[in-house]
Formats: C-alpha cells, sequence, structure tokens
C-alpha cells in the first residue's frame, strides 16, 4: 500500500494504492491521522488506486469522519470508488456516511 | 489445507489462496472479490480476537470446490467463540452511533450464502463458509 498527499488551497487530498486491510489499516489510519492532528479537517480520498479494502479500511475511514466532522469542521469524502469497493462499502452501510465524487478534482472542488 | 500462523501479514496470502480455488471452480470477478473479503473478515476475526493478537497461534484453512460450491473452512486453536454474542451492526445508525464491531462477521453473511461456527471445548473453533457459484 501506498499513501501520497497532496495539500490543497481547502483541502488535502489522499491518494491510496494497492491493498487496505488489517495489516495495512494502521498505516491508513496513521495518515489520516497525520492530517486531522495537524488541525485540517477536509480531506479527500482518491481511491482510484485501490486493489482493495476490507472492513479495516472502512473503520479507518469511520473513525476519521467522525473527527472530521466535529463542530461542522469538514468532513472526509470519497472520489474514485473502485465499483468492488462501493459494493462493499455499500453492503456495510457505509455509502450514506461519505460523499463520493467520480474524480479527484471534483471532490477537491467541493470544498 | 494449508496451515498459517495467526498474524494480519499473511492475509494476502490467504486472499490469494481462496482466489486461486474460486477462478479454477469457474467464479466470476465479483464473486472472486466477495471470496476473498469474506476470507480475509473471517481470519482477522481469528487473529484479533480467537487469539487477541498473540503471535503463535495458527489457523488451518481448507478450501475447495464441492460441485459448484466452494467450502472453505477455518480452525483456530484460540478462545471460544459464539457468535450469538456478536451485536449485528445499525446500518440506519448515524454517524456518532455507527458502531465499529460486528461489521466483519456481518460482511462474512452478507458475501457467503452460509457461514456456521461450531465452537468445541479442547478442540477449538471452526469456521465453515460456503457459496454457490453463479
Amino acid at each position: 500500500m501506498e499513501i501520497t498527499n497532496q495539500e490543497f488551497k481547502h483541502c488535502h487530498l489522499l491518494k491510496v494504492k494497492g491493498r487496505v486491510d488489517s495489516a495495512t489499516a494502521p498505516q491508513f489510519s496513521q495518515a489520516l491521522e497525520k492530517i486531522t492532528n495537524a488541525g485540517h479537517y477536509k480531506i479527500a480520498i482518491d481511491m482510484s488506486g485501490l486493489d482493495y479494502m476490507s472492513s479495516a479500511g472502512f473503520r479507518a475511514l469511520l473513525a476519521s469522519q467522525r473527527v472530521c466532522k466535529r463542530y461542522n469542521r469538514g468532513e472526509l469524502v470519497l472520489a474514485s470508488v473502485p465499483d468492488r469497493i462501493h459494493e462493499a462499502l455499500e453492503l456495510a452501510g457505509f455509502t450514506e456516511l461519505f460523499k463520493t465524487f467520480d474524480d479527484p478534482l471534483k471532490a477537491v472542488g467541493n470544498f | 489445507m494449508k496451515i498459517y500462523a495467526a498474524q494480519f501479514e499473511y492475509l494476502d496470502e490467504i486472499r490469494e489462496f481462496v482466489a486461486g480455488v474460486a477462478r479454477q471452480g469457474g467464479f466470476n470477478d465479483k464473486e472472486i472479490y466477495s471470496l476473498q473479503l469474506a476470507a480475509d473478515e473471517a481470519a482477522s476475526n481469528i487473529i484479533e480476537h480467537a487469539y487477541e493478537g498473540i503471535n503463535d497461534g495458527l489457523i488451518r484453512i481448507t478450501c475447495d470446490m464441492q460441485g459448484n460450491e466452494i467450502v472453505i473452512t477455518m480452525h483456530d486453536d484460540g478462545k471460544s467463540f459464539n457468535p450469538s454474542n456478536v451485536k449485528q451492526p445499525n446500518l440506519k445508525a448515524n454517524l456518532s452511533e455507527r458502531q465499529i464491531g460486528g461489521l466483519g462477521l456481518y460482511l462474512m453473511r452478507k458475501l457467503m450464502d452460509k457461514v456456521q461456527y461450531e465452537s468445541t471445548p479442547g478442540e477449538g473453533n471452526l469456521l465453515t463458509m460456503r457459496k454457490r457459484r453463479g
């Protein structure tokens, strides 16, 4: 799993490539926490390079969304969610918790 | 049968093992992804809960086609597991109330046709999951 973070004027764009499972989810969480610990709560996640995500990844997203949305200070949105991952998010009842965008530019534009 | 150390670093291999049997068995890509996810969730639960993260447990996994059905079994010698003790996640709860636990088991049940647990004192836990090819 590879994570890159790009800072925009109004938000952060986190690109995740590879697989997020119980082994790699802690790194994913850490990357999210690094952004919120620095006081930034507007995050877009580019999932175009994501091959796989288990509930460990979903939990990391949920935890981060809770932090971002607190006091209405921001939110976490998803971009370019692969079909398989979107189906799993739907199954888990998570799709209503996150705005999704077709591509990262639109997601960044949301902020 | 394959034996894996109960560590998250082996999840990749476990998913590959299941995918290989499923591919040979004629499952399509979407089904293969579902099977990998179910196996991952099951194994992760064993590692996290049965062995409570202790390093030297083992998971014995079989994965075979029985006709047009794939049968995956996972055996562990960890803490006795009773699935009725796991609360079903509330998918309608809002963000702050959404519960984090129970998601893995819930997904397994949604992705597979059948999920059964047998827990025998002294013999560990045996999980059997089945899915028919579409």
